[in-house]
């Protein structure tokens, strides 16, 4: 019981995480702990590891020194109900991934059908809710590529919102969308984040930083350089690299 | 493929090469004699008897076929696409025939007896064929299934043992297998008909060229599938299944149909081991009156007929999965 006292507070938390692709060291050394209903934005120059490190929270990438514990499970190679954690991380894509044999409603149904053991009339009722939630239930029957981009990333994130997740990881999910459709997501993400939810961002929409976020952390050369509250973060940058950072994108 | 908008002159309608083109041909068809053939008894009212019409007999037969078959062109370029398409398979069609006619066959002679060489070939012979070519195809692909698996996974000895298998029967011809699996498995104490071991080599032969073709399909979806169905939760088994199979399976049907009609004909291999499939039939069948030529022709047929109908099957699938996408 004791091991699991520490569950809820922090929700995900890193002890000393290193990993290398070959020789290459993406991420050295990252501690971090963040806490349920934290609303985290992740920033950095390309490169910087920030992708590595949320694909880790989900072990869709395997760290190979320190420790991840999720829920208070730890993340590791030999773990056995891997699949158990993911379904409470919620991860939204920045092209989207939706699966393009299935429509929109099916998207959304076939994790809580397929492996929460949920009856199909239950599914479609929470999809149905959950694409009220992103604004486009009138897209329900559609294919995904019949859609906009804004709309398909909206239905990326109600297909996640579906898992009932506890925490949502998003990976720049307005990167590859065009400008007039990027607030419709931002929008979508904002609700989100007031409802509550846990939500770690890899992003560099500024002004959504600024509105939602607790806590941003900036990386550089697979290493934490600073995080801060958005205020100190944008008014009072402490390292050199934050610095240029913040000029160069916030012209 | 995109056809372009703009319609260009069509070649044929430019004199100019409605010209050169009935120049070429008639020089095509005087560069051959063929006074000597059917043609020119055709037109023997005009050039009188063909073997001493001379320059003149051939003068006048080419030209003749080339203003027909310059006319045939230009007429079939005004009419529509579909029946252009209809129009040309039947003269192609036509002209195949005519060769086979040439060849001074007995045709009737697959009629005759009791019951006819035509029903022999149909009631066992197709039977035959048909029955070791469709246990063969579903053992393929369930091979293929396995094999594709096995070669993607991270499993040392699954990986190995896929790759040998699909190099060892992707590298030895079909005939040896038939062979060796025929001749082989009995030294090692399995006694094995020659059904069977026709049915195993051409499995094993299909299955190694189709788990190529299932594994290039698996591997054509975007990574990004599988990581969305991880970051979900889904296993293995259930990601293939119902993400990346379904949407493969586009990919796949083309080439796995071209397979399948590849097997079908390489059944007649098997006529080796003196199983009554079409080919051995035929072989049989006609040599003993020494009409061969009239029994491999029936069997070329027959194999042209279930290979238009399996194409036909194809396309009927293909069509099925491009409108989905
Ligand atoms: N599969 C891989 N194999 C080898 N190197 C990789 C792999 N994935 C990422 N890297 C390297 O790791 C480093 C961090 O990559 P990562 O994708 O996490 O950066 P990022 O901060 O998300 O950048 P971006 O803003 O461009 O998305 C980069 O230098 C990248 O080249
Ligand atoms: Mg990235």
């Amino acid at each position: 019981m004791s091991a699991k006292t520490k569950i809820e507070n922090p929700v995900i938390s890193l002890d000393g995480v290193s990993k290398w692709y070959g020789d290459f060291q993406a991420l050295k050394d990252i501690n971090l702990e963040i806490n349920l209903k934290e609303k985290i934005v992740i920033c950095g120059p390309s490169g910087s590891g920030k992708s590595t490190l949320i694909r880790c929270l989900n072990r869709l990438e395997a760290h190979q020194e320190g420790q991840i514990h999720v829920s208070g499970v730890e993340l590791h190679e030999t773990m056995k109900d891997v699949d158990i954690v993911r379904r409470d991380i919620g991860m939204v894509f920045q092209n989207f991934n939706l699966f393009p044999h299935l429509t929109v409603l099916e998207n959304c149904m076939a994790g809580p059908n397929w492996v929460r053991g949920i009856d199909k009339k239950e599914a479609e009722k929470r999809a149905v809710a959950m694409l009220e939630q992103v604004k486009i239930p009138e897209q329900a029957d559609k294919y995904p590529d019949q859609l906009s981009g804004g709309q398909q990333q909206r239905v990326a994130i109600a297909r996640s919102l579906c898992m009932e997740p506890k925490v949502m990881l998003f990976d720049e999910p307005t990167s590859a969308l065009d400008p007039e459709m990027v607030s419709e997501v931002l929008d979508t993400m904002v609700e989100l984040a007031t409802s509550g939810m846990t939500m770690i961002c890899v992003t560099h929409e500024m002004g959504f930083a600024r509105q939602v976020a607790d806590r941003i952390i900036f990386m550089a050369d697979g290493e934490i350089v600073e995080q801060n509250t958005p205020d100190e973060f944008f008014n009072n940058p402490k390292s050199d690299r934050t610095k240029t950072f913040l000029d160069q994108i916030l012209i | 493929m995109f056809v372009d908008t703009v319609i260009e002159d069509k070649s044929l309608h430019k004199p100019a090469f409605l010209l050169g083109l009935s120049i070429a041909v008639l020089a095509f068809f005087f560069a051959f004699n063929l006074t000597d053939t059917i043609f020119g008894e055709f037109l023997s009212p005009v050039i009188g008897n063909p073997k001493e019409s001379g320059f003149f007999g051939r003068l006048v037969v080419s030209f003749v076929l080339s203003i027909i078959f310059v006319l045939n062109l230009l007429l079939i370029s005004f009419a529509r696409l579909k029946i252009q398409i209809l129009i040309v398979w039947i003269e192609l069609f036509f002209l195949f025939l005519a060769f086979a006619y040439s060849f001074d066959l007995e045709l009737a002679y697959i009629f005759i007896g009791e019951p006819s060489k035509l029903w022999l070939m149909i009631s066992k012979g197709l039977f035959t064929t048909i029955y070791i070519s469709a246990v063969s195809i579903a053992i393929a692909t369930a091979i293929a299934i396995v094999g594709a698996i096995a070669k993607l996974s991270n499993n040392g000895f699954a990986y190995a043992i896929a790759s040998f298998y699909t190099s060892l029967f992707r590298g030895l011809p079909l005939l040896l297998q038939i062979y060796l699996i025929y001749m082989g498995l009995p030294q090692l104490g399995f006694m094995i008909d020659a059904i069977p071991s026709g049915i195993a080599a051409l499995s094993l032969c299909y299955g190694a060229y189709m788990t190529e073709i299932f594994r290039a399909g698996i591997q054509s979806i975007p990574k990004g599938q599988w990581e969305a169905s991880r970051a979900l939760g889904f296993k293995f088994g259930l990601i293939l299944r119902k993400i990346i199979l379904p949407q493969s399976i586009p990919i796949i049907v083309p080439p796995t149909g071209n397979q399948f009609i590849a097997m079908l004909k390489d059944s007649s291999l098997v006529s080796v081991l003196g199983i009554w499939e079409l080919m051995f039939m035929a072989k049989k069948i006609g040599a003993k009156d020494f009409n061969n030529l009239e029994m491999l022709l029936t069997a070329a047929m027959i194999y042209w007929a279930l290979t238009i109908i399996l194409e036909m099957i194809q396309a009927r699938i293909e069509r099925k999965y491009q409108q989905k996408a």
